[in-house]
Order: structure tokens, then sequence, then C-alpha cells
């Protein structure tokens, strides 16, 4: 029984998070983040800044950029990696939005 | 779209600057050619000295190596001098035959060293000051000659003198002033540099005038002599007597020159496509010679040649700091003083001190420092803001620390402290670290700074020792940026003032329109601005602009305290500290109920509990709203506590119901937000239990009414408040009250507290507008009721939301496994 690659997991509709906002996901993996940024895209990373594990969710978003509550690194939401001159890396998840509806990768 | 291409005649810091300034912000606009005269990459012309002494090596001092201009597709020649403009053809011609066409032209030409027209000024061993190969010839000549003349004692000529004497020369300075350096000294301090720099083997002939440079028997130059008739010894005569903008080029093309170049407030020439940068300039009759400025022109010519169209150049106040031989000096404004103005002196000749400031009223307009330099880029920053010194003008004289900077009091000398020593207490960050990265990084503000290292990023309070490292550094190409001018963010040019005016005058009322009205260089800000002007928005158009949630900091968005773990601290708001077994039955249950781990009691008399879960605080406030219980904003840039003691509803010293005043001016400003947060407090009588000395307002009762005092502050830097008025009675507290905060609310600037606002505006400035004017105190009064009128708990209605599941769900982490049923 293979659970791998394509299994899409149903999150929320796209209206479910705010625009240039977030919501959070508890999988096995962890918390993971899922923002909409300005033109509804929609990105996923793990709800810890590579700082000092700050919850990105909770930052604000701009751009295609979330900046930490706690001590404001940048992170690139594409890449998951911070924005110089701070170095450190969060992992991203794949998402994507059909009908309306967000889906994350399991 | 075909690129355009831009050409950059000379290759020195100006120019280089404005080419970094304009890769900034548009990258892919031109094919950038730059020329250089010089066979080197842009190099730091401030660090030749540390050169000729022997400190650095030119590798030291490269700014862009050849690899920036690779890495930035920049075509460079070097060793090529343009010797020709075809403004019709738009083409440049270099002596080497090499032709470059252009759409824009950017004229970095530098200055010439001013060469005194005496006979003999061309003999072999007369050399000027002013690039590596002058100071390769100096140290040449260092090795095998004996006697330096030095002709002029500025800056530059001192600088090289010494290096020529730490290479073992004999030197002798001419100058044809009575002290030395007079455009940056006045007479006791030139005198007292001039002593020690005597005592370091230089010797001084003042008030000299040469008439010729007399050749040996060898052709080379053998002696000075001057108009007096002395002759004195020199195998070397280093000309030191000025600079002038090299405009030979410029004028050749027909360019309007006078004195330098002359440019317009965006840098632009009398040829709409040539730009002119740097010290080859002449802008509004002044050609700068210290780098500050030139930087700033750098900025604002970037800027145009981008074609963002905004930003103008409107000359600089310049300051001098730099170090001779080790000795700290330090000028800046008019710090010779003269009619109308007083001068504070401090003159400690044995303990190498000498202080002066120059006030015209209660402004500073000058200062002179030499030996203690610490508190320069203080002084400075005060006369370009032009601040209102009234209130420290007794302290003044003995720097900022002495204003009781806690955190770092004593710690004036950045220079001497060790590399390993802690600056940023809030970031861990020691001095090493800093000044590695100025060095590696090339930066040169403290902005700059900031961001590559995080020192001075969290609180602030060691702002000023890092702009001592920063300065001790780069030396002159540092200057402390003007705080009034100084842009919002990255976002935009504007800064906060400008903002606020164009958000009233326009009658802005939402984000997205701010942006596009005001050129916003982001698509949606950053973390900084967006912050600042949703408070502006909500602040300036009460009712009608419209609270964006996604521009608040989590903390006002969540309506409770991020915490390290990511968890949050709930605070309930306790009236004036005043509150009931009721309340407190309510505080245990919820905190047994939510698992609370912490419970305590705050500074600011209530009840804290922590390490609350995002999920659970829709229904903990609910319960709390069930007690009666609202949001105490400890989270927010707004009205945090009032603090009171017992007062004369029990103390037998109390005058006045402070108790009662407490909780009615709480009541009064519930809900209010502000540019930073604002604490008060209510003592009943002049012991002051309450503590309202250290608050943003904060009212002592007398036996006759109350005492009002403002811009007190408790935190990073411990700030007494200052005395604001008497009333007589309650209503008044809360009407003067009132109307402060309101005015406070409508100028200050995002994060700015009533203490930095009132050191920025001037304390009777605001007493002006709130204490005289009677009218204005109403209007300002009746605003602030009228912005806080109807104002929600927001604890409430983010319960009853989260019961209907709209507004609260957000705060609802979403489970894997339930969504993966779907």
């Amino acid at each position: 029984m293979s659970t791998e690659t394509s299994t899409w997991a149903h999150v929320c509709a796209l209206e479910d998070i705010p625009l240039l906002g977030s919501r959070v996901v508890s999988a096995d993996a962890g918390d993971i983040a899922i923002f909409r940024t300005d033109g509804d895209r929609v990105f996923a990373v793990h709800d810890k800044c590579p700082h000092k594990g700050g919850p990105l969710s909770q930052g604000i978003v701009h751009g295609d950029t979330v900046t930490c509550p706690l001590h404001s690194w940048k992170i690139k939401l594409e890449s998951g990696e911070a924005v110089a001159p701070d170095v450190g890396c969060t992992r991203g998840f794949d998402v994507k939005v059909e009908n309306g509806q967000v889906l994350l990768k399991a | 779209m075909e690129k355009k291409r831009l050409v950059m005649v000379g290759n020195g810091m100006a120019g280089c600057r404005t080419l970094e300034e304009l890769l900034k912000i548009a990258p892919e606009m031109y094919d950038i050619t730059v020329f250089g005269a010089e066979p080197h990459p842009n190099y730091n012309r401030i660090l030749l000295s540390p050169v000729l002494a022997g400190e650095m090596t030119v590798q030291d001092i490269i700014l862009n190596d050849w690899d920036w201009y690779r890495d930035n597709n920049i075509t460079l020649h070097t060793g090529k001098k343009i010797v020709k403009i075809d403004r019709k053809a738009r083409k440049v011609f270099a002596d080497d035959g090499t032709e470059a066409e252009y759409d824009r032209l950017l004229l970095a030409t530098g200055s010439n060293p001013f060469i005194l027209p005496v006979p003999g000024k061309d003999l072999p061993g007369v050399i000027a000051y002013r690039d590596i190969a002058d100071t390769d010839a100096m140290i040449e000549a260092a090795a095998t000659r004996k006697h330096a003349v030095v002709i002029g004692a500025g800056l530059l000529g001192l600088e090289a003198a010494n290096g020529l004497a730490l290479r073992g020369m004999q030197v002798t300075v001419v100058h044809l002033a009575p002290w030395i350096m007079e455009r940056q000294l006045d007479k006791p301090s030139a005198d007292m540099l001039q002593a020690s720099l005597e005592k370091k083997g230089l010797a001084f002939l003042l008030e000299k005038q040469t008439e010729s440079l007399i050749a040996g028997a060898d052709g080379r130059v053998s002696a000075v002599r001057f108009k007096s008739g002395e002759t004195i010894p020199a195998d070397l005569v280093v000309m030191a007597a000025g600079i002038r903008p090299n405009t030979t080029l410029a004028e050749s093309a027909g360019i309007h020159c006078n004195r330098g170049i002359v440019v317009n407030d965006t840098l632009q020439t009398y040829d709409p496509k040539i730009y002119a940068v740097g010290e080859c300039v002449n802008h509004r009759g002044i050609a700068y010679g210290l780098v500050a400025p030139l930087f700033e022109q750098a900025k604002v010519c970037a800027n145009h040649l981008a074609q963002y169209g905004i930003g103008t150049y409107k000359g600089s106040v310049t300051s001098t700091k730099l170090k001779v031989t080790g000795i700290d000096v330090f000028s800046a404004g008019n710090f010779m003083g003269g009619p109308g103005c007083d001068d504070i002196v401090l003159h400690d000749p044995a303990g190498g001190v000498y202080k002066r400031l120059v006030l015209e009223g209660e402004r500073l307009v000058g200062a002179c420092l030499y030996g203690d330099t610490a508190d320069g880029s203080w002084y400075f920053q005060l006369i370009k803001d032009g601040q209102d010194i009234h209130a420290v003008r007794d302290h003044l004289m003995f720097g900022q620390n002495h204003l009781g900077d806690v955190g770092h009091k004593g710690q004036t000398q950045a220079a001497s402290m060790p590399d390993s020593a802690e600056v940023c207490g809030c970031n861990g960050v020691c001095k090493g670290t800093i000044v590695k990265a100025i060095k590696e990084k090339g930066l040169f503000s403290l902005d700059d700074v900031r961001k590559h290292t995080k020192a001075s990023s969290s609180c602030g309070s060691c702002t000023g020792l890092v702009e001592q490292i920063l300065a001790s550094c780069v030396g002159g190409a540092y200057t402390p940026a003007d705080s009034s001018s100084k842009p919002m963010c990255g976002c935009t040019d504007m800064n906060h003032g400008d903002v606020r005016a164009a958000i009233r005058d326009r009658h802005m009322i939402d984000i997205p329109t701010v942006m596009r009205e005001l050129k916003w260089k982001t698509p949606n800000g950053c973390a900084s601005c967006r912050p600042a002007l949703n408070y502006y928005l909500i602040s300036t158009w009460p009712h009608e602009a419209k609270d964006d949630a996604q521009s608040r900091f989590i903390n006002e968005r969540a309506h409770a305290n991020i915490q390290k773990d990511g968890t949050y601290s709930v605070v309930p708001r306790m009236w004036g500290g005043l509150t009931t077994p009721g309340e407190l039955r309510a505080i245990a249950d919820a905190a047994e109920k939510y698992k609370v781990p912490t419970v305590k009691v705050t500074g600011g008399q209530r009840i804290d509990l922590l390490g609350v879960k995002k999920d659970d605080l829709p229904a903990m406030w609910a319960d709390f709203a069930k007690a009666g219980m609202v949001s105490g904003h400890a989270y927010g840039k707004s009205l945090r506590t009032v603090k009171t003691c017992v007062g004369a509803e029990h103390c037998r010293f109390g005058t006045q119901l402070s108790m009662g005043m407490g909780v009615k001016l709480e009541k009064m400003l519930f809900g209010m937000y502000s540019p930073h947060k604002v604490k008060l407090a209510v003592s009943g009588c002049p012991r002051n239990c309450a503590e309202a000395g250290i608050k943003d307002v904060g009212v002592i009762g007398v036996e006759s009414g109350y005492e009002i005092y403002v811009a007190g502050n408790g935190g990073i830097k411990t700030e007494v408040a200052q005395f604001f008025c008497k009333v007589a009675s309650d209503d008044e507290v809360m009407e003067y009250s009132g109307a402060f905060l309101q005015l406070y609310r409508e100028e200050g600037w995002y994060l700015e507290r009533t203490v930095h606002y009132i050191e920025r505006v001037g304390l009777d400035y605001v007493k002006g507008k709130v204490v005289d004017d009677a009218e204005n105190r109403k209007a300002l009064y009746e605003r602030l009721l009228f912005a806080l009128q109807d104002y929600k708990d927001p604890w409430l209605e983010r319960a009853e939301a989260d019961a209907k599941s709209e507004l609260g769900r957000e705060f609802r982490t979403i489970a894997i496994k339930q969504a993966m049923k779907a």
C-alpha cells in the first residue's frame, strides 16, 4: 500500500485563508503554514523560522515574503530561504489551488 | 525594448556609489560603461592616509573590485582618460581613441589638487596628494630622502605630513593662515592639535607665503623660498593647498561651469542628457569635498537616472570627523560663532580635550570637538534637525550618555573597546563582529550595519555606540542619517512626516491607495511600513479608514502577546489596577481551564496568563467577557495601563482620589491606538507611589488640584517626565491629557514614543498647542473622543465572530487528518 507522491490532501477553501495572511495545518511532519499572497498565489512552508523557530504563519506577508514575528527575519515563501544577509532555510511543501480549494501534497 | 546606454566618466567614490544606487533600483535599465583615468578599480580615497602611514595596503582600500564590475555587466575602461564629449552625436572619446555612445552621460570627474602657481612647481620632487600614484611617489621618496615640506595644513596636508614623518622624514608643514585646519577648527583647538603634532616631530611654519621652489644641482627640488626671504631645505614638496573641481572636460564640451559643473537639485547639468555628481559639481554655489554629501547626491542622481523622478538634493550640512595621528577631531556647522551666538566651551589643555558648542537662541548651530569626539554624531544630528535644546541645555556639553542611556553609560570610547565587548545586548553582537562586517562588506551606514549584524536593530539603545564604531572604521565616510529626511523604509523615499501629510491632505483612506498614489516601490510594502500606514490611516480618518488586520503586527492581530515558543500571553484589563473577587475568580478559572503554565503579576498592576495556545484564545476571551472583563491591550501600540496609588480613598497622605481619577482616564482612553504604546499613572500626593514621573502622561495630585507631567519613559532609556501644566479639576485632567495624547496621535511617527516625539518637536510647541491655546485644546480633545466613540472590546468581537465561525476561524489550526477525509 503506497501513500506516496501524488496524494493531494484537501485543506480548506482559498477564501478561508485571509488575503496576505495564512492558516496553520497540523500534519505529521509538524505545523505547516499555508500563505495566500497578493494575486491569490498560495505557498506552504514548515511553520518554523530557521532562526529561532518562530511561527512564520503569524508574520506579516508582503510580496512573496513573510517577516517572522519574533525577530523579523524575512523568508521567501517560494524557496523557504531567508532573505540576505540572513542565512537559513525552512522546508517547503507542494500546494495548489483547484476550483477554489487548497490542496496540499501529503 | 533595447537598453539605454549610460556612460560614466570618472571611476571614483561618488560615481560608483551612483551606479550602486542605480543598480539597486533599476538593475536592467542601462548598459553601463565606465571610464577611469587611474589604472585601479574604485577605491576609498579617504583611506589613502593609512596607506601612506603604512597601516593599510592598496588592496585593503578597494571598494568595488574587478568582480563587481563584471558581475553587474559593467564595461570598465581603466587607465583611459576621456578627452572629448560630442554632445550632438552623444559620444565620448578617450585619449587612446576608445569611443562610446551614450543616452545618458554621468560626469564624476572629481577634483584636481590646487598647484600653487609659483616658479619651480613643475620640478621633479614636487607632487600633489590625490591618488594612489601620488601615495606611491611619497612612499618612494620617503625611502631615500630626508626633508619633506608640505604646503597647506588642511586635512589632507596634515595626514600627508603625518604619514611622511612615520616613514622617517623630517617634515615641515607650511601654512598661509594664522592657524592650522582653519576651515575645520577654531584657534584654541588648532593650537592643541599643532602642539600635539609638534611633539610627534612635525615642524610648523604659519602665515608663510611660498614664493618659489628652488632646484638643486641634480635638477630636483631642493628648497622652498618664502616671500619673507627665508629658505628651508626640501627634497620632497607636497602641494596640499586645496582642491579644485575638475571641470576641464565639461567646459571643453560647452557645459555650463562655474567653479564646478553647475547642476540643479536633480544633479542634472545644463545638458539634460548629462548628469554630474561628486567633487566636480557646483550645487547651489557649493562644491562639496566630503564623502557624505557626495553619497547623498549619488542617491538622488540614481533616482533620476532610473526615471523615478522623485527625490531632490537640497544641499548638505557637513561635518568633519577625522583622526590625525590618533587624535580625534570633529567639527560641524557654524563652529566659529559670531554675533547673536552663545558659546559653551570646555577647555582642558592638560587632558587634551576641547569642546566648543555654538548656540543661536535655543538651537545648536555649530560644534568643534578635539580629543573626545564621541558625541560628535549626536551634536551633528541636533544641528541638522534644528532641534530645540532648551530642555537639555544644562547637560549638552556632557554629551548624550549624560542624558541617561543606562545601557551604555561610560562607554563613550568605542575605539578603545576590545573586540570581544558586547555592543548589542538584545542580539548578542560584539564589537569585533561589527567591525568585521563593516570592513568585509564595505558598509557605510547604520542601516547597513543593522541589516548585516542585527546590532542596534531591536531596542536601539546601542545605536550611539554602533554609530561610533562605524565612524571609527570608515572615518569621514560616515555621517549620521538626517532623521527628519530618512525614508520610512526601503519601499519608499518619503519620510514619515511626508506620508502622514499626504494621507491627511489627499484624504486617503486605504493602504492600496496610499501605495499607488505615493508610488510605493514594492507591491504590498513590508513589515515596517504596512503597520505604520495602517496606523496613520485609522488615526487620521477614524471611522472612515478601514483597519487592515493583515497590516498589523501579530500581537495586534491576535489581540495577545506572542511569546518565544509561539504561544500567547493574555492580560485582561483591570481599570486603574483595581479588581474584584469575581474577576480574580474568573482569571483563576481560566488559568485552570486552559492549563495556563504561568500566571504573573505585571508591572502595570494586572495579571498576565502566559503560555496560551492560539486555538484557545477565542474561548478564553468568551469566558472573560462573561465575567465582564475586556482586553488589556497589553500587546498594542495603544493605551496600556493607568497605574494608580491608593490615594485619598484610603491613604492618610492622599490629597486626591487617585484610583477614581485613574479609572476615569483609563475608561476614556480605552481602545486608543497610538504611534507607540502609551502608559499613564495617577498618584494621590507628591510622594508619587504610582511612579508618574516615568509615564507618557503622569498625574500627581496636590492639595489644590493636579500636576500633569508628560513624555516620561521607564523602558530602554529611563526618561523623567517633564512638567506640563497644573490644573484644578478632574475634568481638566481628562481634557489636558486627552488633548496632549491626541496631538501625539496626530503628529507622532509610528514607533515614536511620546518622549521622542517631544524631543523632535519641542515641549514648548506642544504646550503652545495644548496648554496655551484653549480652543485648539478643546478641538483636539473632541477629535480624540470622536475617534474613540463606539469602540468595541476586540476580545468580545472576536469571541462572537468565532462562535459564528467568521473572523475567528483563522485562529484555529486545521488538522490534516480531518482534512484528508474531504
